[in-house]
């Protein structure tokens, strides 16, 4: 591999802290690549590149002076555009943030450049991170670098198309009802959601905070892993952040699968196209051929999932996004008064999408509705919990189908919410329960496009969850 | 109140937090500096900023609960969404249906009892003011807003409708002020924002009938208002009621200017705030430990610490009236420990109480900070004759200026020196040779001329030896005389 090629994270961090190649060398490798070929993918609301070659120099100098900038020395990190960067502009592809500079960096940011990880730009999403295919972005959809007729998923498109595109080897993006794992599905690479409090949310700006978490993605499980070691881990700032150190994934890849009990969930085959479904199979015979024990389980609650979802997520939304109101920073469309001012600034402001989910939030809040609504979804939400626990009673891990279907194709959903939506029927489940799943790339459908295995495990059981995911990386081009 | 009526009365009374920091982020609390320098992102809630809970105000909060009889539950925040510019996030982070302190009661100096539903915990907003002749942010030229106080700690202290006079409503307000300062957690000034009183008030024609319809009063900022509100806002109702009209729900503006009440607005207009549970923050659960901690660190409350007052009293037939305001007054102002010290010393507790509520009390922010044993030696002066009433009271208004001393020398440098019998007698002699007619009415003089005279021939007295005198002295030689 050389250095400017698409390698791997470890090696690069490897070959900047030895002096092998220098952070500078790898950053222009992947801002020519930017160059090539941003202009057709738009993985990017903003290439920083002045400010990542500066932060390159810094690690060069470091490595100069004879000390360790740390495991992800030199390696370009792509940040979605939802994660605060002190002095650099984060829009969540929306109107209503436009030119805003965060005065403070999200704590995932000072921990990557504590890494020595160079941060190489914004990456588009659906705006407010409401959207499935990145389409819903004020700044224009991103396209599937395998089929640029195509969507990468969403809402972190941007994300999984800068890695996949080879314009960064990591990135970080948000997951909140599969925002992580659905683009590295269609996009053909890793992504990893976390525990819910394993990695803090502080400087994320929320969508609905209770279900967010962020996340690594990266072209291979030994990346990701590496990743969520660096940002992972509690953080006083952030109230929900588990008093407890992450769990440390890197070094217990390789642990294999011998008898590790594996449940196939069938509901999430119910509905998903038949070569996605083939591929699941498949990818439970590798795991039976490599020593676990597979079996389909039921996990019914699961099914309630999407409708909670959308009760809950909406109505945490409705909340967070009030105080997008033209008084302190933002857009602000003029008016004679505050409450007009307010009302402009925001429909103004804001897109159809984003709309529609506070008109929604604010519906299943409002007094009168909300018993029938959004507490019976978190009634729902309790019963998915238990569910989960009773399968995890038996299994140490579930598999399934991450996303229904390989990528679809622009605006092909963008007229129907609903069907949208069921694009995130199968990675919806584990946020309600706060658990992690990743979705590790595993062959191609019909169609050529890349098919993600979603693994799910029970809190904090990152470790093994990467562990599968490590053995169905290295048997993916079984077909 | 008009016969053949009953009020009611619940207050909401928001009480400021003393904490160093805000109640989320680490600012300072200090309200009233330059606008908009105590700010951070999460106050001025940036897009992905997220609160922390300050542990200190819990206590504070927990401590307020304690002194008000509550219990100590675990409780939960919710968000409170509305719109206003002054709201950083446009919700508040309050305390809902799971509040930290519940169930408890405050008793009146007089011994009513006032139930407390719930003490819980909030954040203040920002404070908005608005250009332009309206005054409010309807018709404004333009607003500003300062957000130093946003995120300053609050706790909410409910009462139940207990009350039934506007001196209940100002009696209950006094009392828990003075609680309020006594836990540390509350600095209690009305006038500057820091605790604000709510009203709810609602009329019946007796105390069999099912409730009235009640009003919110708001902006009622002192202690006076309250009383004067409560009173117009009943009669205003009742003149609604007999005129064949019914009160209206709503929340209403207190006018201190014009004496009146006016709508804000109607529980149709209400705001539907869509509590839900804050997903930022996660259950407060104060274990038996930590609730044992702060109610151990407590000092003791008013009405104990009147009880020790009166206390001193036992022996000589208890506190009259009279005293029992003075009382109040001292522990009001937090004075009793002087009052206490000079007690403890040996000087009479009438004498220790009167200078403390006539003569401390009047700089009494000095006199809390005033050593207790140069108030003692004062009076000890005083007692022994050594100085005059009137020459103790310059004294004492020194020293608070001074910030303390030793009375004697203060005593000496002013001149004051206890007259010899002598001189007295020579300057009473003086007086009445130059008032012969006032000397032989005072000798026959009944009761009430009498009084008069003693006064007459005193301040001449004074006069004469430039306060140097003792009064009581004079009135004695006067007597004397008269045979």
């Amino acid at each position: 591999m050389s250095p400017t090629g698409l390698g791997d994270a470890a090696a690069l961090a490897d070959g900047v802290r030895s002096g092998g190649v220098s952070a500078a060398e790898v950053l222009e490798g992947y801002l020519d690549r930017i160059d090539a070929r941003e202009g057709e993918i738009h993985a990017f609301n903003l290439v920083t590149a002045e400010e990542a070659r500066q932060a390159a120099r810094a690690v060069d100098a470091r490595v100069a002076a004879g000390e360790d900038p740390g495991p992800l020395a030199g390696v370009p990190v792509a940040l979605k555009d939802n994660l605060c960067t002190r002095g650099v502009a984060t829009t969540c592809s929306s109107r209503i943030l436009e030119g805003w500079q965060p005065p403070y960096d999200a704590t995932v940011v000072t921990r990557l450049a504590a890494a020595g990880a160079v941060a190489i730009g914004k990456t588009n999403m659906d705006e407010f991170a409401m959207g499935s295919s990145t389409e819903t972005s004020a700044t224009g959809p991103t396209r599937n670098p395998h089929d640029t007729s195509r969507v990468p998923g969403g809402s972190s498109g941007g994300s999984a198309a800068a890695v996949a595109a080879g314009f960064a080897p990591l990135a970080l993006g948000s997951d909140t009802g599969g925002s992580i794992r659905q683009p590295a599905a269609l996009c053909g690479v890793v992504g990893l959601k976390p525990t819910y409090g394993t990695v803090s949310r502080y400087g994320l700006i929320a969508f609905a905070s209770s279900l967010d978490q962020i996340g690594p993605f990266a072209r291979t499980v030994a990346d990701a892993a590496l990743l969520f070691d660096v940002i992972g881990g509690h953080d006083p700032a952030d109230s929900t952040s588990l008093e407890r150190p992450a769990p440390a994934i890197t070094s217990v890849l390789d642990r294999g699968v011998e008898g590790l009990r594996v449940g196939i969930l069938s509901e999430h085959l119910d509905g998903a196209a038949a070569d996605v479904v083939a591929r699941t199979r498949m990818a439970a015979d590798v795991l039976a051929g490599s020593g676990a024990t597979v079996e389909e389980v039921s996990v019914p609650e699961v099914k309630l999932g999407l409708s909670a979802y959308y009760l809950i997520a909406p109505g945490e939304a409705s909340s967070n996004l009030a105080r997008y109101d033209g008084v302190r920073y933002g857009r602000r469309v003029a008016a004679e008064d505050t409450v007009t001012m307010m009302t402009q600034t925001r429909s103004q402001g804001f897109g159809a999408e984003v709309k529609r989910r506070i008109m929604l939030g604010t519906y299943v809040l409002s007094a009168g509705y909300m018993d029938a609504y959004y507490n019976q979804a978190l009634r729902v939400r309790s019963m998915i919990i238990e569910g989960f626990a009773r399968a995890y009673g038996t299994f140490d891990v579930l598999l399934g189908p991450t996303a229904p279907t390989t990528a679809f194709a622009l605006g092909a959903k963008t007229e129907d919410p609903l069907a949208m939506y069921l694009s995130d029927v199968c990675t919806i489940p584990t946020n309600l329960a706060g658990h992690p799943a990743v979705s590790v790339p595993f062959g191609v459908g019909d169609d050529g496009l890349p098919i993600g295995i979603q693994i799910l495990g029970p809190a904090l059981s990152e470790g093994t969850i990467m562990q599968v995911a490590t053995v169905l990386e290295a048997n993916g081009g079984v077909s | 109140m008009k016969d053949g009526w009953v009020m009611v009365i619940g207050l909401e009374v928001h009480c400021e937090l003393k904490t160093a920091t805000k109640l989320f982020c680490g600012c300072p609390n200090l309200f009233g500096d330059e606008p908009n320098t105590n700010i951070c992102p999460v106050c001025l809630g940036l897009p992905g900023s997220l609160p922390v809970l300050n542990e200190r105000a819990v206590e504070m909060a927990m401590a307020i609960g304690t002194a008000l009889n509550c219990e100590i539950r675990p409780s939960t925040f919710h968000r409170k969404n509305y719109f206003y510019p002054d709201q950083a996030k446009d919700y508040q982070i309050s305390q809902y249906d799971e509040p930290l302190n519940a169930n408890g009661y405050l008793v009146l100096p007089d011994g009513f009892r006032v139930g407390i539903e719930r003490a819980h915990m909030e954040e203040d907003t920002g404070k908005t003011s608005h250009a332009g002749t309206s005054g409010r942010i309807h018709g404004a030229d333009y607003s500003l807003v300062d957000y130093n106080r946003s995120g300053v700690p609050l706790v909410e202290i409910v009462s139940g409708p207990d009350m039934r006079t506007g001196e209940q409503a100002r009696a209950y307000v006094t009392e828990l002020r003075a609680i309020l300062v006594a836990t540390g957690a509350s600095d209690g000034k009305m006038e500057e924002g820091s605790m604000r009183v709510d009203a709810n008030v609602s009329v019946r024609r007796s105390e069999d009938e099912p409730f009235g319809t009640r009003c919110e009063i708001k902006n009622l900022n002192s202690v006076r208002s309250l009383g004067r509100a409560i009173e117009y806002e009943a009669e205003r109702q009742i003149a609604l009621i007999e005129s064949g009209e019914s009160v209206v729900q709503q929340t209403r503006h207190w006018d201190e200017d014009a004496g009146r009440t006016s709508a804000l607005r109607s529980k149709e207009e209400a705001y539907d705030y869509r509590y839900f549970l804050e997903p930022d923050l996660v259950p407060l659960v104060p274990d038996a430990e930590w609730i044992d901690r702060v109610a151990s660190s407590l000092d003791p409350m008013p009405a104990a610490r009147r009880a020790a007052l009166v206390d001193l009293f036992a022996t000589d037939g208890g506190v009259s009236d009279a005293q029992q305001d003075l009382v109040t007054t001292v522990v009001d102002l937090s004075l009793d420990p002087l009052v206490i010290a000079a007690a403890s010393a040996g000087v009479a507790p009438s004498l220790a109480l009167a200078r403390t509520a006539n003569e401390a009390a009047k700089s009494a922010e000095a006199a809390g900070r005033l050593d207790p044993a140069s108030f003692v030696a004062l009076l000890a002066l005083e007692e022994s004759g050594a100085l005059t009433a009137t020459q103790a009271k310059t004294v004492l208004a020194e020293l608070l200026e001074a910030g303390g001393g030793d009375p004697a020398a203060i005593a000496k440098a002013r001149g004051f020196e206890a007259m010899s019998t002598d001189s007295l007698a020579a300057a009473v002699s003086e007086a009445i040779d130059a008032h012969p007619d006032e000397w032989s009415r005072f000798c026959q003089g009944d009761e009430k001329d009498e009084k008069k005279l003693t006064g007459f021939f005193t301040g001449l007295v004074m006069k004469a030896t430039k306060g140097q005198a003792d009064g009581k002295a004079v009135a004695a030689e006067l007597q004397r005389r008269r045979g």
